[in-house]
C-alpha cells in the first residue's frame, strides 16, 4: 500500500514537473495551461501520460515543456488558500460501527508521508466514564469553525479556508508549535525528525492540498484530504474504511455520502436521528466532524 | 534613609571604589574564558540540533514544549526585576535602591537580550524566523510576546544607558590607560557631558520618564508570557490568574537574581562600602514582601479549581498536588518559597552569606516551578495518548536540551561579566550627590 502510493506520487509529479495538460481535466488542469505550448510545431510522435487526474492519456511529445517547479507550488499554494467556493465540508463517523479495522489510520499514513507515530487521523479506545461503555473512536481534525490553531499561529502558517477546511503551509510554518499546544483535540503532530523518506521527496514540489512533501521543523495535520475534494472525490480515510463508518459531505447542500456503501443521505436528518454530537462541544470550538453515539440498541 | 557609609566618603575615593571594576584582572581572565569555554560546548550542541532537528530533543507530540519554554518564561520573570526595584522603589524616594539599581539593570537587560535567543532555540524553523516580522498576524499572542519584549529591552537598555552618561564622561576623564578606541566609544556615549547643573536636570527629568514608561511594559511582557498559555483551552493553563500570577512570580524570581548578583559583584570588586549589610537585609524584607503575594496567587491558583475535583482542572491540580508531579511540586513549594520565605523573616538569615544561599534556592525552585507550569499540562490532554511509542506519556530532557538550555545561562554569566568590565556598576554621579 506504501509503495504503491509513493509510486503514484512520483509518477503524478513527473507529470505535474512535465506541465502536461491532459484532456478532460478542465477544472484542475487548465491552470498549467499554456496556449503557445500547443501552437509549436507537432511532430506526430505521440507518448503517453498520466494527468493530475490520474487519467492516461496521449498528447504530441512537442507539447511537452517543463514548467518551473516554483511557480507550480506558487498555484498550488494560491488555489489551496483559496479552497472550493461555496462548500462546507462535515465529516460523520459512526461510532456504533467502527471495529477498530484501522484501515483509516494506516491509508492516511501512507499518503502523507507519516511515521507510524504521526496521525492526522487516530482511533482512540475511548471508556465512557457514566456508563462504563467502551467504543473505538476514530479521531480526525475536527476542522472547527473557531479554530484555536489558527487563533493562534503567528504567521498564518495554518488556516480556515472558507470551505471550511483547516489547512497548515509547511513552506511557511516557523515550528513554534503554538498550535500543538492549543489544540484540545491533540489533532497536530510535528516533524521532530526528517520526515519519512526525506530524501526521495526532496524535489517533489510542495502541495498544500494534500500536504506532502513533509518538512523538518514543521507542523503537519489533517487536510480533509483537500486534494480529493479537489477532484470531487471522498477524503483517503473515508474510501479506506470497510465498516461503512464516515460519511462525508458538503453541509451547505446537505448530503453526506457513505465511504463503504457510497450511499448519499440527509446530513440533517442523519445528525438529527441519531443524536449526533460533537467532542468536547463545551470548548465551543464548532467543529466540523460529527460523532453518532456508539453502541446504540437499534442499530 | 541616607546610607551612613557613602555619606563620608570624598568624592575622590568614590570615583576610585567605583571605576576600578573596569579592568581585566587574571582572575577575571580565567573567568571569562572558562565562561566562553563552556559556551562552545552548549553552542556545540544547539549546531547538532540545527542540523538534526528538533528531535535532538526529548520533546513529542504531546509535550511539544519542554524546558526551552520553561527556560523562556523563567529569563523573562528574571528580567522584570529592574522594573521593580528601578520603578516601583524609585519613584517611591526609595533611596536605598541607588547603589543597586543599576546591577537590577544590568540583570534586566541579560536575562531579557537571552529570552530572545531561547525562544529562537526553541523554534523549529529558525531558518524562518523573518517569517514573524513578514507575515506576523496581530492576532497572535507570540506576536504581541515579540512586539513587547523587544520594546521592554530597549527601554531598559535607554534606562541603563542614560545614567550611564555622567559616568561615561568621568571614566574618559580617569581611565586614560584604556585601549584608544573604547576611550571613543566613552566619549561618544558621554554626549558632550559636562556636569553642568542644567545637564542634571535634564537627565534626572529623563530617567523619571523611562522609569514610568518601563512599568507597563514590563508587566506586559510577563502577562503577554502568561497568556501564551492562559488564551489557550488546557486545563492548568486556562486561567483566568495567570497575568498577576506570573508577574509576582517574577518579583519573586528576579529579586533572587538580584541578591545573587549583588553578592557576587560586591565580593569580586570590593564594594562593600557601596552595597552594604544592610542592602541585603532590606533586599531581604523585599523578598519576604514578594513571596507573600505570590503564595497568595498560588492558593489561588491551587484551591479554586482544587474545589471543584470533576472538573478538567480540578483533575489538573490533583495531579499536580498528589499525582504524578506532586513530588517535584513540593520540593519546589517547600524548598523554593516556604522555607525561604520562613527564614527570611528571621534577621540573622537576610545577612549576605545566608540570604544568597537562600536565594539561589529561589532562584532554582523558580526554574522548576516553570516547568510544572508549562509541561504537565500538555500531558494530560483531554483526549487519551494511544497508538504512540512509550516516550510520549513522559517528557526528558536530552543532554542537547539541558546543555542549551545551560548555554543560556552561561551566556547571561558572559554578558553580565562583559558588562561588569565596562561600566561602574553603581552610578558614581548619584554617589557623589548621596554623599555631599
Ligand atoms: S507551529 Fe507552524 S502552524 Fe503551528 S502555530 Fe507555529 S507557525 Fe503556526
Amino acid at each position: 500500500m506504501d509503495r504503491e502510493k509513493s509510486n503514484k506520487n512520483t509518477r503524478r509529479d513527473f507529470i505535474k514537473k512535465l506541465g502536461i495538460v491532459g484532456a478532460g481535466t478542465a477544472t484542475v488542469a487548465t491552470v498549467y495551461f499554456d496556449k503557445n505550448d500547443l501552437k509549436a510545431q507537432k511532430n506526430g510522435k505521440k507518448i503517453k501520460v498520466l494527468t493530475t487526474d490520474k487519467k492516461v492519456v496521449e498528447v504530441d511529445a512537442s507539447d511537452i515543456v517543463p514548467v518551473n517547479t516554483e511557480v507550480e507550488t506558487d498555484k498550488m499554494q494560491h488555489r489551496g488558500r483559496v479552497g472550493l467556493v461555496g462548500k462546507k465540508f462535515a465529516m460523520v463517523i459512526d461510532l456504533a460501527k467502527c471495529k477498530n479495522a484501522r484501515k483509516c489510520m494506516h491509508s492516511c499514513q501512507a499518503v502523507h508521508q507519516l511515521k507510524p507515530e504521526q496521525h492526522h487521523i487516530n482511533v482512540l479506545e475511548m471508556e465512557d466514564e457514566v456508563n462504563g461503555a467502551t467504543y473505538f473512536m476514530p479521531k480526525p481534525c475536527m476542522h472547527c469553525d473557531e479554530p484555536q490553531c489558527v487563533s493562534v499561529c503567528p504567521v498564518g502558517a495554518t488556516f480556515k479556508r472558507q470551505d471550511g477546511l483547516v489547512l497548515i503551509d509547511n513552506e511557511m510554518c516557523i515550528g513554534c508549535r503554538f498550535c500543538i499546544a492549543a489544540c484540545p483535540y491533540s489533532a497536530r503532530s510535528f516533524n521532530w525528525t526528517d520526515p519519512k523518506d526525506a530524501e526521495k521527496y526532496k524535489d517533489v514540489p510542495y502541495d498544500i492540498e494534500l500536504n506532502v512533501p513533509q518538512k523538518l521543523g514543521t507542523v503537519t495535520k489533517c487536510a480533509f484530504s483537500a486534494d480529493r475534494l479537489r477532484e470531487d472525490k471522498l477524503p483517503y480515510c473515508v474510501s479506506a474504511c470497510p465498516n461503512g463508518v464516515f460519511y462525508f459531505g458538503d453541509s451547505n447542500e446537505d448530503f453526506v455520502t457513505n465511504g463503504t456503501t457510497k450511499k448519499t443521505v440527509r446530513l440533517s436528518k442523519l445528525l438529527k436521528n441519531n443524536s449526533a454530537y460533537t467532542l468536547l462541544a463545551e470548548l465551543g470550538t464548532k467543529p466540523n466532524v460529527f460523532y453518532l453515539p456508539p453502541n446504540r440498541e437499534n442499530k | 534613609m541616607n546610607n551612613e557609609s557613602t555619606n563620608s566618603l570624598s568624592h575622590a575615593e568614590i570615583e576610585n571604589d567605583l571605576i576600578k571594576n573596569i579592568h581585566w584582572s587574571t582572575k577575571s581572565k580565567i573567568w571569562i574564558s572558562t565562561l566562553l569555554v563552556a559556551f562552545a560546548v552548549c553552542l556545540y550542541f544547539y549546531v547538532t540540533q540545527l542540523i538534526h532537528g528538533l528531535g535532538v530533543t526529548g520533546l513529542h507530540d504531546y509535550a511539544s514544549w519542554g524546558i526551552y519554554i520553561s527556560n523562556f518564561v523563567f529569563f523573562v520573570a528574571v528580567s522584570l526585576v529592574g522594573m521593580l526595584i528601578s520603578s516601583i522603589l524609585g519613584l517611591a524616594n526609595v533611596t536605598w535602591i541607588k547603589p543597586i539599581s543599576r546591577i537590577a539593570e544590568i540583570i534586566a537587560v541579560s536575562f531579557a537580550l537571552v529570552a530572545g535567543l531561547v525562544i529562537i532555540t526553541d523554534m523549529g524553523r529558525p531558518d524562518r524566523l523573518l517569517n514573524i516580522f513578514i507575515h506576523g498576524r496581530v492576532q497572535s499572542p507570540i506576536v504581541w510576546d515579540i512586539a513587547v519584549v523587544s520594546t521592554y529591552v530597549f527601554v531598559s537598555l535607554l534606562l541603563l544607558y542614560v545614567p550611564l552618561i555622567p559616568d561615561f564622561a568621568l571614566i574618559g576623564k580617569k581611565l586614560t590607560g584604556l585601549p584608544k578606541f573604547q576611550l571613543k566609544i566613552y566619549k561618544v556615549l558621554s554626549l558632550g557631558w559636562a556636569d553642568k547643573p542644567e545637564q542634571f536636570i535634564i537627565i534626572k527629568k529623563l530617567i523619571k520618564i523611562l522609569l514610568v514608561i518601563i512599568i507597563p511594559v514590563a508587566i506586559a511582557i510577563h502577562t503577554v508570557t502568561s497568556w501564551l498559555f492562559a488564551l489557550t483551552l488546557r486545563p492548568g493553563w486556562d486561567s483566568s490568574i495567570f497575568g498577576p500570577y506570573f508577574v509576582s512570580g517574577a518579583f519573586v524570581a528576579g529579586a533572587a537574581a538580584l541578591v545573587i548578583a549583588l553578592y557576587f559583584y560586591r565580593k569580586h570588586y570590593g564594594l562593600e562600602k557601596y552595597i552594604t549589610d544592610e542592602h541585603f537585609n532590606l533586599m531581604g524584607k523585599v523578598l519576604v514582601l514578594v513571596s507573600l503575594v505570590y503564595i497568595y496567587f498560588n492558593l489561588n491558583e491551587v484551591l479554586v479549581p482544587g474545589f471543584k475535583p470533576g472538573t478538567a482542572a480540578g483533575a489538573h491540580i490533583q495531579e499536580l498536588l498528589v499525582g504524578h508531579e506532586a513530588t517535584l511540586y513540593w520540593i519546589v513549594q517547600i524548598f523554593g518559597l516556604a522555607i525561604p520565605f520562613f527564614l527570611l523573616l528571621i534577621p540573622m538569615f537576610r545577612k549576605p552569606i545566608p540570604i544568597t544561599i537562600i536565594s539561589l534556592a529561589i532562584f532554582v525552585g523558580a526554574w522548576f516551578k516553570r516547568f510544572l507550569i508549562v509541561v504537565p499540562s500538555q500531558l494530560e490532554p483531554y483526549l487519551p495518548i494511544q497508538n504512540v511509542p512509550e516516550k510520549f506519556y513522559q517528557y526528558s530532557p536530552t543532554t542537547a536540551e539541558i546543555a542549551i538550555t545551560v548555554g543560556s545561562f552561561v551566556l547571561v554569566l558572559i554578558i553580565m561579566t562583559l558588562i561588569s568590565k565596562v561600566i561602574p556598576l553603581i552610578p558614581i554621579w548619584e554617589m557623589k550627590e548621596e554623599s555631599k
